[in-house]
Parts: structure tokens; C-alpha cells; sequence
């Protein structure tokens, strides 16, 4: 298939429209706001089967989703930021009622002060939710990550909601070349619609969302803890299996030049970009250099760190994400729990970078490795610091 | 009108099946049981229930157990008539692709005075401007007494609640509650109407007209809480039917736009003298007790009647009377 010019926001949108989801419930919010005009556009041609809810708020966004999804159909939405936060609620009922929604998140910072653009707390916020969570490097991973997020989702084993993340602006509004997958490939891929075996059937009556009290709540919870650990087989199987259909190879945690490497880079998202062309300068400079992205921030692959990191001298932990009060951001906090007691314990540099989309260009992040090294040459670690934030 | 509401008598409903069985646990003498019980009754295809978070919800789920025989669906306080929709939509879809098999099917939505006046009202707004095809049920027993006898938007002037109690100088409630039936009649959806378990007859036909229905509908339904309202559990149908014979809670359709007196109501306004007076009505709910006690507060009395007076005036002129 040919390349195509498009935003993120246009690849998640013709990613939708290849899955031809049952219902799409959503709300506009700036930056994924494309995503739904897009979408619409394709109902408003009849060229998906969609039945497109444009609702009243975020909140009734996931709880049509919920219901949909309830009823056995294949369901999508998408957000940003505060109506990320005014979901929150059924975001959480959406993971106990194991309905396999896939939203995607044009991930922008919150309110206040108010702002448009991009950073990636409001998705890391997803982390205790029991949503699985991926995050996009560019836009070719949020069209592919948008279908293969249906076939995680979906599967019996796992039945858990899915977030796609692509950061405000800089993924979600900026054009690149993406190959698109179309309907036929992604339906095949899916294996035709969706199979729900438990859901709203007027046969088999079914009574969903009960009260559960101090002798079956902990239970309920439990099995969202198992599917979630479930998920990591599946989601490696769904990763093959698109490698198979498109040539595009996919892994939870990605490495590059980690081979000989004394000091490593790790981050999430579009982020990743920067420090790869970082890691392609200083490797020209002689410094044994690499990068650790990590694709799907949960479930969290901490062994597969661990493993990685095993001869780094230093690591650096970037992230477009901070934890007020916290100890370190929040990316780096699991980092540090996933080393705690591993016998792999490399020093460690903790940045947190362009919150409310402020640039963080290579020259920042050249400084940001030489900061670190210097550090990590004395023997030290590097507390959590805010890049080139004014005092 | 092109769209009638049918006409039961209660020896119609005697074969009807009911889809809502016992042993839930509500409390002995709850109005809202009665009225779940009697909206089943109106079920003739595939139906699917979605309920608010609330006492018909907690009391009708406590797991491993459910009272309902439909499918029927939880998710949250204030979002039930969005999750509908959802539904509603999917069914479309799904229909549409042939992976929904059951046909036309009727959605049932409850919610409470809390999930209805106040925190849910956003969502229903938006569902009824959709145009969604399913009937809103707003059971109304005047407080959120699911978390103890809080005042909601539903909860009548001067009824002491616990968080506006009669105290030694606010004397319960201050405000009137708010219309929501005309709030929803002013969504121009095709069908609304009000009922309540004393006239069982005239509550089944009028869910059954609420589904039958092409589009939204909402039914504003009084169901006595006799833990809140303060009175005896025997007595819980007896007070729904006096409050509709004040008119606090008159009986009508309103089909397309055309308003319709129910026959319990009609009868008062036809013979004027058969309406009782609010006073009486007052002195048998324990929320109402400041009003008698240590004096009779006449001033609040009058101003509460002059209330009831006005709207059901209004509605007279409506109905052509």
C-alpha cells in the first residue's frame, strides 16, 4: 500500500474507520478533536457502519461506551486531558466491567493552568485504573497501535479497556507518512466482529454491575490484577501476529544501541524521537550510548528493564509527566520499583521535561546526558529535576 | 394525537408476567418495589433495564443475587440515560450488521430524585436531545435516602431532611422543587407522563405507551419512602395515592405536545371538591412534623398550598379545564 501524508489525529481516525467499530461515543476536546470530526466524516458518507453518539459530555462519552460495550459491540471514543479527568469515574467502571473499549488519548496537559498541549500525565494517570496503556512514537504507531489495541482488548483472556496515547500536538497535529491498513486487512486481522460470551442478552438475562460488599469485592478487583498479567501474553501474540500482516515489527519495550551501552536513555512516546537522534550524535562522539523505549506503560515490563539494564553504568529517565510530592516523576517511580531488589542497579538521572508542550529540542537533551554523566562519574545519582524550567 | 396511551384495568394485569421477583431486600412497605414490580408487568418483548446507583439498585443486586429477570445493567450514579444510549445505539449497529438478533427492544431506564433532579440531569438532557429510543423512569421518593434522607432538587418544601433539618429557625426545606416534568416536557420528546403505585392499572398502560412510543419518553413516577418520609410501612400506597389527591402529585400524559389529565386527576378536576386539602396530607409524613409541633407553623402551610394551588392551576389550563 502506498504512503500517505497524515496528522496523528488523521491516523487514528483512518485506523477507526478500517476497525468500523459498532458505536463511537465522543466529545470534542483540542487536541484529539480531528479524531471525531474525521470519524464523522466517514458516518456522514456512509462509509463505516457506525452508529456515532455525540454526546453531552466525556462522562456520558465512556458511559455509552460502557453500555455498548455491555451489549457485545466493538466500541471506540478518544479524549484529551480534562475530559480525561471527567471520565475518570466510569474510566474505572469501564475496567471492573471488563468491557473492551479502545479510547485514544491526544495526551495534553491539565488544567491549571489552563493549556492546549501536549504532555503525558493525564494518560499516566490510566496506571491504577486496570486499563492496558500504550503509548505511540509517531504516526504510524497510533494507527497500528489504534487496531492491535482491539485485539488486545478483546481477547477472553484479557476483556480489558484500551488507551492509545499520542502526544498533543506534536504527534496528534503534525503530518508524516503512515501506510494505512485497510478495511480488509484489519478485519481479517480482527477475525470479523466482535465475539462478546457474556453481555446483554435478551436470551440469556444477565444482571451486570452489582453490588459487591466486603465478601466479593477484593475478588472482583482481583481478576482485573489477573488479566492484567494475562495481558502480556496476549499482547505479545497480537504483536506477532501483525507482524505477520504488515512487516512491522512491534515489542512492549523497545532497545536501540543497548548492545554495548554504558548509559541509557528511557522514555515513552514521541519523546523517544529526540533521544534516539541523541543517542546517533553521541554514538558519532565515541559515547556508548542507548535507548530503552518503553512502548506499553501497563502492564509495565519491569523484568524486561531489568534486563536491559543490567550493564548500564547510568540510566536517564525522561518523561513528559511529573508527580507532585512524589519520589521522582512517574515513569521513574516504577523504574525504581522494578529495580528495587533485581540485583541490577544502575545510577539514575530522573528528568521531567515539556509539560504543557514547551519544546525539549536535542540540544536539551544533549545536555541532559552530560548533566547525568557528570553525575554518574562521581559516583552519584541524579534527583528529579525539571528541564530548563525558570527558577 | 396519533398516539394513544391503552387502557388496562387491574384485572388485565393479574396474568401479566413480572420480571422483578422477591426477595430483594428493599425495606418492608417501599413504594419503589411496588412501582418496579408493576413496570415489569408492561414488558411484552425483549427488554433491557439500566438503573441508577440507588436503593432499587443496591437493594435489587447485592452479589450473588439479582431480583431482576431481564438484562439489566449497573454502571453509575449519574449516567444511566447516557449508558442507555450507548446501548440503544449498539443495538442499532449491531442490528444493522446482523450480529443483534432480538429484534425491536424496549430500554427501561431508573433513576432516583437524586439521579434524576440533580446529578443525572445533564445526561438525560443529552439523551432526550438525541432522540434516543428509550423510556427514563424517575422513581421519586423526595430525598436521596439511599445515603440516609439527604434533600435532593425532588424533595418537597419544608420536609425535613438530614441535611436541611428542622431546626429551631430553619424550618426544614426552603425551596420548592424544582419541575422536572416540565423540564422534560420542554425537551419536546413524544411522550411524558406522571403516575404512581396506587393506580396500578394506569401506571402499566402508561409504561407500556412510554416504550411503544418512537423515541424518548420519561415517567415521572411518586414512590413513597416510609424510612425517610417518616411513617408507617403499611401506609405507603395510601400517602402516594393522597399525594396525587392534593394534586402535590397530579396524574397526566403529555403525548406530543398535548396534555391529558389522567382519571384519578380528571375526577378532581371535574369536582373540585374532592381535593384535599396539602394540610392533611402534611400531618401524616413525620418530615412535616415541625409543621404541628410545638405550634402550627399556618404561615408555612399556606405558603406550601398556595404552591401546590398555582401549579396545579397551570396544569388545569394546560388540560383544557
Amino acid at each position: 500500500m502506498t504512503r500517505i501524508a497524515v496528522t496523528g489525529d488523521d491516523a487514528v481516525a483512518l485506523a477507526a474507520k478500517a476497525v468500523n467499530p459498532d458505536v463511537v461515543a465522543a466529545y470534542p476536546i483540542t487536541p484529539q478533536t480531528i479524531i471525531v470530526e474525521r470519524f464523522a466524516d466517514f458516518v456522514a458518507d456512509g462509509e463505516v457502519d457506525t452508529e456515532f453518539v455525540t454526546v453531552e459530555s466525556e462522562h456520558s462519552a465512556m458511559s455509552a461506551c460502557v453500555g455498548a460495550s455491555s451489549a457485545g459491540a466493538r466500541v471506540f471514543t478518544s479524549t484529551a486531558s480534562a475530559g480525561l479527568m471527567l471520565m475518570y469515574e466510569i474510566v474505572f467502571i469501564a475496567a471492573s466491567s471488563r468491557t473492551p473499549i479502545v479510547m485514544a488519548l491526544a495526551n495534553r496537559a491539565i488544567s491549571g493552568p489552563i493549556n492546549i498541549h501536549g504532555e503525558m500525565t493525564d494518560q499516566m494517570l490510566l496506571r491504577d485504573s486496570g486499563w492496558i496503556s500504550l503509548f505511540c512514537e509517531d504516526n504510524q504507531e497510533a494507527h497500528d497501535q489504534t487496531i492491535m489495541a482491539f485485539k488486545i482488548g478483546e481477547h477472553p483472556d484479557v476483556l480489558l479497556p484500551v488507551a492509545v496515547g499520542l502526544d498533543g500536538f506534536i504527534l496528534s497535529h503534525a503530518i508524516e507518512g503512515i501506510i494505512p491498513v485497510s478495511r480488509d486487512k484489519a478485519q481479517m486481522f480482527l477475525e470479523g466482529e466482535r465475539k462478546a460470551d457474556l453481555k446483554l442478552d435478551t436470551t440469556k438475562p444477565l444482571s451486570i454491575g452489582l453490588l459487591h460488599l466486603q465478601d466479593y469485592y477484593m475478588e472482583a478487583r482481583a481478576q482485573i490484577k489477573d488479566a492484567q498479567v494475562d495481558a502480556k501474553r496476549i499482547i505479545l501474540e497480537v504483536f506477532d501476529e501483525w507482524e505477520k500482516l504488515t512487516g512491522r515489527k512491534y515489542k512492549p519495550i523497545e532497545s536501540y544501541m543497548m548492545e554495548d551501552a554504558e548509559y541509557a536513555f528511557i522514555t515513552m512516546g514521541s519523546s523517544a524521537g529526540n533521544a534516539r537522534t541523541t543517542v546517533d550524535e553521541l554514538r558519532a562522539r565515541g559515547e556508548k550510548v542507548g535507548l530503552i523505549k518503553i512502548r506499553i506503560y501497563r502492564p509495565f515490563w519491569g523484568e524486561k528493564i531489568v534486563e536491559l539494564c543490567k550493564n548500564l553504568k547510568g540510566l536517564i529517565s525522561i518523561e513528559r509527566a511529573h508527580s507532585f510530592g512524589g519520589p521522582g516523576a512517574i515513569l521513574s517511580q516504577d523504574i525504581k520499583s522494578c529495580l528495587y531488589g533485581s540485583g541490577v542497579s544502575p545510577l539514575l538521572a530522573e528528568y521531567t521535561i515539556g509539560l504543557g508542550g514547551r519544546d525539549t529540542l536535542i540540544g536539551d537533551y544533549h545536555r541532559m546526558y552530560e548533566r547525568a554523566k557528570a553525575a554518574f562519574t562521581e559516583g552519584k545519582n541524579l534527583p528529579i529535576s525539571w528541564m530548563g524550567v525558570r527558577e | 394525537m396519533t398516539f394513544e396511551v391503552p387502557k388496562y384495568r387491574l384485572k388485565d394485569l393479574v396474568d401479566k408476567p413480572t420480571y422483578f421477583t422477591g426477595g430483594h431486600r428493599l425495606c418492608a412497605g417501599c413504594a419503589a418495589g411496588s412501582m418496579a414490580r408493576q413496570v415489569t408487568m408492561a414488558f411484552n418483548k425483549p427488554t433491557m433495564i439500566f438503573n441508577s446507583t440507588g436503593c432499587l439498585e443496591v437493594a435489587s443486586t447485592i452479589y450473588p443475587f439479582s431480583a431482576w429477570e431481564v438484562p439489566w445493567l449497573h454502571v453509575a450514579f449519574e449516567n444511566s440515560a447516557a449508558v442507555a444510549s450507548g446501548v440503544e445505539a449498539a443495538i442499532k449497529a449491531m442490528t444493522r450488521k446482523g450480529t443483534y438478533t432480538a429484534g425491536k427492544t424496549d430500554i427501561v431506564v431508573f433513576g432516583g430524585d437524586g439521579g434524576t433532579y440533580d446529578i443525572g440531569i445533564q445526561a438525560i438532557s443529552g439523551a432526550f436531545e438525541r432522540g434516543h429510543d428509550l423510556l427514563y423512569i424517575l422513581y421519586d421518593n423526595g430525598a436521596y435516602m439511599n445515603t440516609g434522607i439527604q434533600r435532593s432538587g425532588g424533595t418537597p418544601f419544608s420536609a425535613s431532611t438530614t441535611t436541611s433539618p428542622a431546626g429551631s429557625v430553619i424550618p426544614g426545606k426552603s425551596q420548592f422543587r424544582k419541575p422536572i416534568t416540565d423540564i422534560m416536557i420542554a425537551h419536546r420528546i413524544p411522550f411524558v407522563a406522571t403516575a404512581a403505585p396506587a393506580y396500578p392499572a394506569d401506571l402499566v398502560a402508561k409504561v407500556r405507551a412510554g416504550l411503544d412510543v418512537e423515541g424518548p419518553a420519561f415517567m415521572h413516577i411518586d414512590a413513597s419512602c416510609n424510612r425517610g418520609q417518616r411513617f408507617d410501612p403499611a401506609k405507603s400506597i395510601e400517602y402516594v395515592k393522597m399525594a396525587v389527591e392534593t394534586c402535590l402529585h397530579p396524574l397526566y400524559t403529555v403525548i406530543e405536545g398535548e396534555y391529558k389529565l389522567s382519571r384519578p386527576s380528571e375526577r378532581i378536576a371535574k369536582d373540585p371538591s374532592r381535593k384535599i386539602p396539602l394540610v392533611e396530607f402534611l400531618k401524616k409524613e413525620g418530615r412535616w412534623r415541625h409543621l404541628f409541633r410545638p405550634t402550627e407553623r399556618t404561615d408555612l402551610i399556606e405558603k406550601f398550598q398556595a404552591e401546590v394551588d398555582k401549579r396545579w392551576e397551570e396544569l388545569l389550563a394546560k388540560t383544557g379545564f
